[in-house]
């Protein structure tokens, strides 16, 4: 199996929270081979915007062959791909990135903002003792659709709803204890969480962002700082989009 | 009746007139899986320098209008893992080998240069037109002095035939090209990107780290025909076009203006299929208008 650009059909769109959308696609190339903390590469249908979105994958239906795929608003490109129905296809890259790695016995998966959705992909598959975490700046989302897989945490900036603050106050302030973290979210969350990681000594696996080019590996336009050398320029930069997004905490810089 | 697609690049014949242009292909390495390398006419590998390179901040790279930005800083292994990893690679697929080679200083490339003198490559492309290294780069690219000393140091060195990689950003890019061929370069391609700058205004900061970065994709494509036309009309090298180039339609401008071969490189990042799509759609062409060789198509509009 392999990565394969392919038209896929949209099935369904809804917006679900504040310029968040959940759009559903035929994708079964990509859906079969595909894992948690993976992403896809979606293209713009015009002409002017040349370079694919990175989007990370909410949920596998390996037997349906579809994709779901829960993103913000961000630019011109996603404001776009908002407007599309079920009577649109939609042109689709993937899968891309490595994916988390299942491992230990007790897992803290945490999401924050728009690094929510591919945290709902994981949590189902995980099978062992989860705790979730997520984090919102003021509107909830998704988090109802974690509750089948584990016990769910959450925190909002203003405390409208959990814990007020960060998903790292939620972590202390419930007392919220794993032996392996799985994280996506913005990069000052996971700068916390791999101190966090770090100074408790529990494994950490966390999904970055970077603004990317051809997403599979070549352009090295999406690098981050590796405290290793890396194998492919033998300096210390990772790719994102090909050794990542997802990463050991102290792996990497941020 | 069949067609014949092949080209002669400074004594190497290349299948067909469709390359990469470097930096937008790796070595051919992350594109393996989606295109049939062997149909390609050349791989251009990304720049290569004397030792590895860590390129620039990110972000690198950005949209714009029909097209995007790149500040990547050339980021490279150095010549040792190259030669080691990516040539024998490159060598198991039937097709050109052209090394993009960067530098600092005169000697940096002859370094690499040097050391390449007794690998199994094609072609050297000298990229003397980077617009996002501090040194080196484009400033032996935007000087015709300049660029005569460096092509001239290099070809005394090199084994293989010398491409000098043109800059756009220059007032009379033929005056770039007479000097580089008075020194002896054996081809040019051009155009290199051409140097922007995108503020994002949310943020308040610019929008690639470099400040600074390189325009390429459809949004530049004019420019690089009215450039290759101009020095293919100068000089007597040929000449690798590029800028912009999505379809066949484009590549057959570039060749039509004057190139003998074209390398695609934005279009692979929206369409990773691209390079097969532009070879099968030349090929198309030459059927319906009853062309049976490309070399009556180079520089064919006067």
């Amino acid at each position: 199996m392999s990565k394969i650009k392919i038209k896929a059909n949209i099935l369904r769109q809804e917006m679900i929270a504040g310029n968040v959308f959940s759009m559903v696609i035929q994708a079964k190339e990509i859906a079969t081979q595909a894992v948690p903390g993976q992403f896809v590469d979606l293209y713009s249908a015009d002409g002017s915007k040349l370079l694919p979105r990175p989007i990370s994958l909410c949920e596998i239906d390996r037997e349906q062959g579809t994709l779901r795929l829960v993103y913000r608003i961000a630019g011109k490109g996603t404001a776009e791909f908002s407007t599309l129905t079920s009577d649109h296809t939609i042109d689709v890259l993937g899968p891309l990135g490595n994916g988390f790695k299942k491992e230990g016995k007790k897992a803290i998966i945490i999401g924050g903002g728009i690094g929510i959705p591919p945290m709902l992909q994981l949590a189902k598959e995980l099978d062992c003792e989860k705790s979730i975490v997520l984090g919102y700046r003021d509107e909830e989302f998704l988090s109802s659709e974690f509750k089948p897989y584990g016990d769910v945490y959450m925190s909002s900036d203003n405390g409208e709803f959990g814990v007020k603050g960060t998903v790292m106050d939620a972590i202390r302030e419930y007392g919220i204890e794993g032996d392996i973290i799985y994280a996506c979210g913005p990069t000052p969350m996971l700068r916390a969480i791999r101190e966090y990681a770090i100074e408790h000594n529990i494994k950490a696996q966390i999904s970055l962002e970077e603004r990317m080019a051809c997403g599979v590996g070549a352009c090295l336009a999406c690098v981050c700082k590796s405290r290793e050398v890396d194998d492919h320029s033998m300096v210390h930069n990772k790719r994102v989009c090909k050794d990542g997004p997802v990463f050991y905490a102290e792996e990497v810089e941020l | 009746m069949g067609i014949n697609t092949k080209v002669n690049i400074a004594g190497v014949e290349l299948k067909n007139p469709i390359t990469v242009a470097s930096g937008t292909f790796g070595s051919g390495m992350e594109y393996d899986e989606f295109v049939d390398l062997n149909r390609l006419g050349a791989v251009t590998t990304k720049g290569v320098a004397n030792v590895p390179w860590p390129g620039n901040p990110t972000p690198r790279v950005a949209e714009t209008y029909g097209g995007m930005m790149n500040a990547i800083g050339l980021q490279n292994p150095g010549i040792d893992v190259f030669a080691k990893r990516d040539i024998p690679f490159l060598r198991t697929k039937d097709t050109k080998i052209i090394v993009n080679v960067c530098g600092k200083s005169t000697e940096d490339y002859i370094e690499v240069v040097e050391r390449l003198a007794d690998e199994d490559v094609d072609l050297l492309e000298i990229n003397v037109s980077c617009p996002n290294v501090k040194e080196g780069g484009i400033a032996f690219g935007q000087d015709p002095k300049a660029l005569y000393d460096i092509t001239k140091a290099i070809k005394a060195k090199a084994k293989q035939p010398v491409i000098m990689k043109l800059s756009p950003n220059v007032t009379d890019i033929t005056i770039m090209a007479k000097a580089a061929c008075e020194a002896g370069a054996d081809a040019l391609s051009l155009i290199n990107t051409i140097t922007g700058m995108k503020i994002d205004v949310n943020r308040r900061t610019f929008a690639v780290a470099n400040k600074t970065a390189g325009v390429s994709g459809p949004a530049i494509h004019p420019i690089a025909v009215r450039m290759v036309y101009q020095v293919a009309n100068a000089v007597d090298v040929p000449i690798i076009g590029m800028g912009g180039v999505m379809n066949a339609e484009d590549a057959l401008e570039l060749i039509m203006a004057g190139a003998s071969a074209v390398a695609v490189g934005t279009a692979n990042f929206n369409n990773p299929y691209a390079t097969i799509e532009i070879i099968d759609g030349i090929e198309k062409y030459m059927i319906d208008n009853n062309i049976s060789d490309i070399n009556e198509l180079i520089g064919c509009v006067k």
